[in-house]
């Protein structure tokens, strides 16, 4: 398994994973730990994973208010537990993207409407 | 509990009596038959759309519909904690004879918001103590309290007939580092307001001192915070179950905030009350205290409609700061999908 040690900036690593795998990468079943992370991305990667078919399960916890990072649980009926989690990032980072662009459109055009006010 | 289909379920923040149905998102793969709620951005793009309804440089307020109560959180959490701002962090006092004491005084200076783009600047070095021209905004507040010789006669006026008795962020005078005056010569860096009271001084007080303003995050201390307030609200939904009138019509106006039941005249010249604009509603229950009204009214909130108010300090204007909050959700996705990958390449 990824030890923390070797490289002190990391910021993602396996706390547990299901033991009938030869290989953890293909654990169905993980717990994350999300090092620097709260409810904020917490939450919202939950729900999103959650949105996913092939999961049985998808929780997160704050396992110490003074310590600054969170407990990611996914249980998957099918792909590995890191695809899971890949999947959600990606659909998170997709979603954000159309927000941002949706709205920079629409107060570009609520700037535009209050200047053609003005000049009218 | 009430009676309720299973759209509305799904669709709406139920206001009762006594309690509040229906509060969590359940729109989750198996949890309705003959609902697919598996994630699909294409579907997540036709339902969602924003609009904008009042923008300023220092307010804005816009609608965001289409999305979970999760991901619009998010954007909130990250306007009040993680947007960067620059704000005073270390204060040198060299003199300080006014009777604020110079703890207090250092923590007021924290507080007053600067007007400078922190996107300009490099979050400072742990155990740096002076400094780059790339992290470090200096000001510099030196005043001296004296009596106004002009005055003579015996005013009642602090103000008049001492001379800076108040001291104002107006006083604090920007000292730029390396190229940071032809940098920021379009916009001098200054405080936000001109008009913030610091401290207050008496002849032969003076306070002297230099501030070193850092960048810095609001989940790390408030005084770094974009925002004055970040907040948003769901949009309500009243119906009127049966017709109200006459006296019952006006005391259920009077429950609401006002503008949100209408009055209106019958052919018989009854008052009839109906829905005008539930947006103002500020969902006060008090219709359910009374008995003959309560079960006329159905309160609800609309579950993905997110009415945004966000308040800025003024270093930088509201759309920015959200479109910064947005983009650090993205990097947040970004760092540790890029993390995910060197996990699973050992």
């Amino acid at each position: 398994m990824a030890s923390s040690e070797e490289t002190p900036k990391k910021r993602l690593t396996v706390a547990q994973t299901d033991s009938t795998s030869q290989f953890w990468e293909d654990s169905k079943c993980m717990t994350f730990v999300l090092e620097g992370e709260d409810h904020t991305l917490g939450n919202a990667l939950r729900y999103i994973i959650m949105k996913n078919p092939d999961v049985e399960f998808c929780g997160y916890g704050v396992p110490h208010p003074s310590e600054n990072k969170i407990n990611l649980r996914i249980q998957s009926r099918g792909p590995p537990a890191v695809e899971i989690l890949k999947k959600g990032l990606l659909d998170l980072s997709q979603v954000c993207d159309h927000v941002l662009t949706t709205f920079e459109e629409r107060v570009t055009e609520f700037k535009q409407d209050m200047t053609d006010k003005m000049e009218t | 509990m009430t009676m309720s289909t299973t759209e509305e379920m799904r669709s709406y923040v139920t206001l009762n009596e006594y309690d509040v149905d229906h509060v969590h998102s359940t729109d989750f793969p198996g949890s309705y038959h003959g609902y697919d709620d598996s994630w699909d951005f294409n579907r997540f793009r036709r339902n969602f759309w924003i609009e904008v309804t009042k923008l300023d440089d220092m307010e804005m307020e816009f609608d965001m519909v289409g999305i979970d109560a999760a991901l619009a959180n998010a954007f909130r959490r990250i306007l009040l904690a993680e947007v960067p701002t620059m704000a005073a962090d270390k204060i040198f006092i060299h003199n300080n004879t006014s009777i604020i004491q110079s703890e207090v005084l250092a923590h007021r200076l924290g507080l007053v918001p600067i007007k400078v783009d922190p996107r300009m600047f490099e979050f400072r070095q742990e155990g740096d103590e002076e400094g780059t021209d790339m992290d470090t905004v200096e000001f510099e507040l030196k005043v001296k309290c004296t009596k106004n010789p002009n005055v003579t006669a015996d005013l009642p006026d602090p103000y008049e007939i001492y001379k800076n008795a108040k001291v104002t962020t107006k006083q604090l005078k920007w000292i730029p580092r390396g190229n940071q005056a032809a940098l920021h010569h379009n916009n001098p860096i200054r405080p936000v307001d001109g008009d913030i009271l610091i401290a207050k001084l008496r002849p032969g007080q003076a306070i002297d001192l230099r501030m070193h303003c850092v960048k810095g995050l609001g989940k790390d201390h408030a005084k770094f915070s974009p925002v004055a307030t970040a907040s948003y609200r769901l949009l309500p939904k009243i119906t009127l179950k049966q017709p109200v009138v006459g006296e019952q019509a006006e005391r259920l106006a009077r429950c609401f905030t006002p503008g949100v039941i209408g009055l209106k005249e019958d052919e018989d010249g009854n008052k009839v009350a109906y829905v005008d604009n539930a947006r103002k509603d500020a969902s006060s229950r008090e219709v359910f205290r009374h008995e003959d009204l309560k079960d006329a009214v159905d309160m609800k909130k609309v579950r993905d409609h997110f009415i945004f108010s966000v308040e800025s300090t003024g270093a930088l204007p509201p759309n920015v700061l959200m479109c910064e909050a947005v983009k650090i959700l993205k990097e947040k996705c970004r760092t540790f999908l890029v993390e995910l990958d060197n996990l699973t390449k050992k």
